[in-house]
């Protein structure tokens, strides 16, 4: 089993029960590998169950700086005896199966094209540690110790690291680093070390930060000015409120009076939850809630509420696996097409799609901003892989010149002059009319808001021209709305091949390490990123640009594909599709798997290479 | 169908403390139909605002969906208005009334709208105890969708084609005792003299102010044999007490009997003056007029007046402890951190 020494490239997985305290240490390992300066993406694959269940933690290391997942186990740390079989099965050939040997393993368990690395993790931590509760503890610290010298994480950071976390309760820093000097200390007197995957420090970590989506989504709405947030519970987006509670706790609370700037409430259902940040909006506030899957198809009603009644409203849609309860602590971007449309009747909404936590926080800032421009609903569309995974991004930054864009509101001198206010009326040809907050005037600019047909002032109408009218102008709005959202980004100067990508959101990983793939196979397909709904002429000037464009997203129903047809009036035999909808974020390996395959049938012009491991559709 | 009304000023009309007429309290032409319970409660509102020298910009109307919900378009014309859909309308009302606490909230709403698809937005506005006038314009029926019976329909109440309900009555008195509201009355669309001092008192209440207005629905439910008819009600309605409102700085003129009045100081100043018809009962106990109701219930009787008030209210702004200045008139400078914040909470996550 000799195999050559590849550094700072692996994918390692550990394999624990949910509940026992795990998670903590394998994000302990995660930023240890950050803090050496290797790119690392960690990964929860955890079950919808508070304690007991199976639950991995997936870490791709990349010195090329791939964030993505991909295929292949190099390392698997395997805890759970539960789960043990399909964990050995699951390690590459010529990997490594890490295991607690305190009790045997069955002969029958052992694979022979893999190394076996038996420590005697519970052993070590029943000898040094009293309490039951610690010995299962300290055994996730044990292998962490054990880890290190076998794949060369620096020792050091992980203790300096453990230091930091204990900060306020430096008692428990020496027993954490014991169990981790047992840990390594076992490994070199019993062990042949390191493995042939291993680490080295870098430099490619600076300037970043390791955040999960959700807590970067909250810290972006206490920016942007957020002060109501209701919301009701629903994974994956009950860490969005989380988030921003406890940074408006620590932000927000006027220094002098101890009073909060800001209030939060635990809705009734999502109904309410909308409907309360709906109308903090209407009366001047900024609000907004988060939900994921059924929370989604609840707020119906009210985002064509909003979108009637012309309210500022934002929305974060933390994406989940669906249909119906579907699989909630799985990742999906199966809402594009239902909250492009979401509501009865001829309604259109505006989507931020961010990528990256440091996208997630620019783009809720700037989502307030955006609905008081256009007096609608703008859903942040995020995704759970985004939202409740750590991912290294750029460190977030602001700058302290800006003023928020409260959009089109009259205030009391300007109504004073004003001889024919109407609320609806397209008096500067962009479709949005000028707003009133409650209280403004005594006898000025008021009108009752409603999701009835109304004229340009206001009123109900039955009349079936003044309706069409009305219905025409948030048509204009909505392409006023093109001007205003985040462009694509274009991953090429001039368009080099016949063939384009084009990607949104969380899919943005493996699609950049697949445009990277192929140039190192001295390939080339153009690729292009989304980053917001309505589509900019950029988008239908690139796809127009070439002979066939594979749209690559994550649900079945190839939805964003489908948007693109019927937004930009595209020929639909020029565009396929390359899916994703297990729910587990996409491989640049399973992309390349499908392009390669689409490609012999529309006579593929990409070099295929025959070393690459052709990954299937399936990802466990 | 909806008219601009021609301002008319009766000559004798005069201005209120805050110096608006009448006249500047009321709204459109009403499209409802003639004789609308719901149309009298309009008036009520109209009057108890102009009494209670409230700026009409400084109220804030909201309803769900139904006849009763339609309302505010008849009411306050310069007063903004949120008609908002079936069911919701405490959810609306909570976020705007989040975002500024200086305006006064009042919503109406109907049997539909709050007993059956709103009971659940209904009771959790209610234990928010959040600070708004919840009139529901109660008929017994659906009146919009054309007369179905609602879930406040009394067992055997007859509608108008003979058929008759079978299923028990929702009371939303009681059910707001319940969950927590801290003003709890109820009256009668046709009885302004003990309907406008209600409204009045309960705009000055730091709370949820629920008042259930038995409103009949002339189009469909005012036959014989509804319990939600003009005659039924006129014969069976029991009052609790004579009632008035004193708002701060005016003079307690009022005059009771001794040994029954009760007065209650709100938190402004204002007080209620009650003359309690009943010396079992205290409006301040939730307990005894949870026993009240119930005694009234099974005599036949539609218990009318204050029923419950809790004068030491918090409402929900002083549970989540917010700002004194409202939320919407933050700036950059309280809201947004900064980029020397950022640069430490960057450095929290390296
Ligand atoms: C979601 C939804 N379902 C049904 C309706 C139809 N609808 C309109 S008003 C109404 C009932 C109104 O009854 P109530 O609240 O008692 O008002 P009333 O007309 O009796 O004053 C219904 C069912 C609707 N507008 N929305
Ligand atoms: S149908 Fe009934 S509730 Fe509706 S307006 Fe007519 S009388 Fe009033
Ligand atoms: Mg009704």
């Amino acid at each position: 089993m000799s195999e050559q020494i590849r550094v700072n490239d692996m994918v390692v997985r550990f394999a624990n029960v949910n509940g026992t305290g795990s998670s903590s240490a394998n994000e302990v390992f995660s930023k240890a590998v950050f803090r050496m300066g290797i790119p690392v993406a960690p990964k929860n694959i955890f079950p919808s169950n508070i304690q007991g269940l199976p639950t991995w933690y997936e870490v791709r290391i990349s010195g090329k700086g791939y964030l993505g997942r991909r295929k292949g186990i190099d390392v698997m740390v395997g805890i759970n005896p539960e789960s043990m079989k399909k964990d050995i099965a699951a390690v590459r050939p010529g990997g490594y199966f890490i295991y607690d040997n305190t009790k045997q393993l069955h002969d029958d368990m052992v694979r022979k094209d893999i190394h076996m690395v038996g420590i005697p993790m519970m052993q070590l931590s029943i000898e040094n540690y009293q309490a039951p509760r610690l010995q299962q503890l300290f055994k996730n610290i044990i292998y962490i110790g054990a880890l290190s010298v076998l794949i060369d994480l620096d020792l050091d950071v992980v203790k300096s690291i453990i230091s930091e976390q204990f900060e306020k309760k430096p008692k428990l820093i020496p027993p954490n680093h014991k169990a981790l000097d047992l840990g390594a200390n076992w490994v070199r007197q019993n062990l042949v070390y390191p493995f042939n995957v291993r680490l080295k420090h870098s430099n490619l970590t600076d300037d970043k930060i390791m955040i999960d989506g959700n807590a970067a989504t909250g810290l972006g709405a206490v920016y942007g000015g957020a002060t109501v947030l209701s919301w009701y519970p629903i994974t994956p987006s009950t860490s969005v409120a989380k988030s921003f509670e406890a940074f408006a706790k620590k932000y927000r609370k006027d220094p002098e009076t101890g009073k909060n700037n800001f209030a939060i409430i635990q809705a009734e259902d999502e109904l309410a939850a909308f409907g309360m940040a709906m109308g903090a909006n209407w009366n001047g506030a900024r609000g907004f809630t988060a939900t994921s899957g059924a929370g989604i198809s609840l707020m119906n009603e009210f985002i064509g509420l909003a979108y009637f009644a012309e309210v500022p409203m934002v929305l974060v849609d933390v994406q989940r696996g669906g249909p119906s309860t579907g699989m909630p602590t799985r990742t999906q971007q199966s809402d594009i097409l239902p909250c492009a449309y979401a509501s009865h009747g001829d309604t259109k909404h505006i989507m931020l799609i961010p990528a990256n936590p440091t996208e997630c926080f620019e783009f809720m800032a700037e989502a307030f901003d955006l609905a008081d421009q256009l007096q609608t609903v703008i859903f942040l569309m995020s995704d759970l892989d985004l939202g409740m995974n750590i991912h290294m991004t750029e460190a977030f930054s602001w700058d302290d010149s800006k003023k928020y864009n409260k959009g089109k509101v009259l205030n009391k001198q300007e109504l004073e002059g004003l001889e024919d206010y109407g609320r609806f009326k397209d008096v500067d040809g962009d479709g949005i009319g000028y707003r009133v907050i409650p209280g403004t005037h005594p006898s000025k600019g008021a009108y009752l808001a409603r999701g009835t047909s109304h004229d340009p002032y206001g009123r109900y109408t039955e009349d079936g021209e003044v309706h069409a009218g009305e219905i025409n102008r948030l048509i204009r709005k909505f392409n006023t709305a093109k001007y205003l959202v985040p462009k694509p980004e274009l991953y090429q100067e001039t368009f080099q091949s016949d063939y384009g990508i084009i990607f949104y959101g969380t899919t943005t990983y493996a699609a950049m390490e697949v445009i990277d793939i192929l140039k190192e196979e001295g390939g080339q397909i153009d690729a292009m990123r989304l980053k917001a709904f309505p589509f900019q002429d950029e988008v239908k000037e690139f796809i127009e640009a070439h002979k066939t464009v594979y749209v690559i997203e994550q649900n079945r129903d190839a939805q964003c594909r489908s948007l693109l047809i019927l937004e930009l009036g595209i020929d639909q035999s020029k565009m396929a599709s390359i899916l994703n909808y297990d729910g587990m974020p996409i491989t640049a390996d399973s992309i390349l798997f499908q392009l390669r395959l689409q490609m012999e049938g529309f006579n593929g012009q990409l070099p295929s290479t025959n070393n690459h491991n052709n990954a299937s559709v399936s990802h466990h | 169908m909806s008219f601009i009304k021609p301002i008319f000023r009766h000559p004798t009309q005069t201005k209120n403390k805050a110096g608006f007429y009448k006249s500047d309290y009321e709204g459109r032409i009403s499209t409802l139909c003639a004789g609308c319970g719901h149309d009298s409660i309009n008036a009520s509102i109209v009057a108890a605002c102009y009494e209670m020298n409230i700026e009409p910009h400084k109220v804030v109307k909201l309803s769900g969906i139904g006849c009763s919900s339609k309302a505010p378009a008849y009411y306050l014309n310069n007063s903004h208005g949120f008609n908002t859909v079936h069911g919701r309308m405490p959810s609306v009302a909570t976020g705007a009334n989040m975002a500024n606490r200086e305006l006064t909230y009042l919503g109406v709403s109907g049997d539909g709208d709050s007993a059956s698809i709103g009971i659940g937005q209904f009771i959790h506005v209610n234990r928010r105890n959040l600070n708004m006038v919840y009139i529901m314009m109660n008929n017994g029926c659906y009146g919009l969708t054309k007369g179905q019976d609602s879930a406040t329909a009394d067992i055997g109440s007859l509608s108008k084609s003979g058929s008759r309900n079978e299923f028990s009555p929702i009371d939303m008195v009681s059910m707001a005792l319940e969950s927590g509201a801290t003003f709890i009355a109820r009256s009668f669309s046709g009885d302004k003299k003990q309907l406008v001092p209600l409204i009045k008192a309960a705009m000055s209440h730091p709370g949820f102010a629920f008042i259930d207005v038995i409103s009949p629905c002339v189009t469909f439910n005012n036959n014989k044999g509804s319990t939600k008819a003009y005659d039924f009600i006129r014969e069976h309605i029991e009052v609790t007490s004579e009632f008035d409102f004193v708002p701060i700085r005016e003079e307690i003129s009022v005059e009771y009997e001794e040994g029954t009045q009760k007065s209650v100081t709100l938190h402004d100043g204002s007080q209620i003056q009650l003359s309690k018809l009943y010396s079992d009962w205290d409006p301040s106990d939730r307990n005894s007029a949870m026993e009240k109701l119930q005694q009234s219930k099974a005599n036949g009787d539609i218990l009318t007046g204050l029923l419950y008030i809790d004068p030491g209210s918090q409402d929900l702004h002083s549970t989540l402890n917010t700002s004194t200045l409202p939320l919407n008139q933050l700036t950059e400078e309280d809201l947004c951190p900064g980029s020397a914040t950022l640069e430490k909470i960057n450095t929290e996550y390296r």
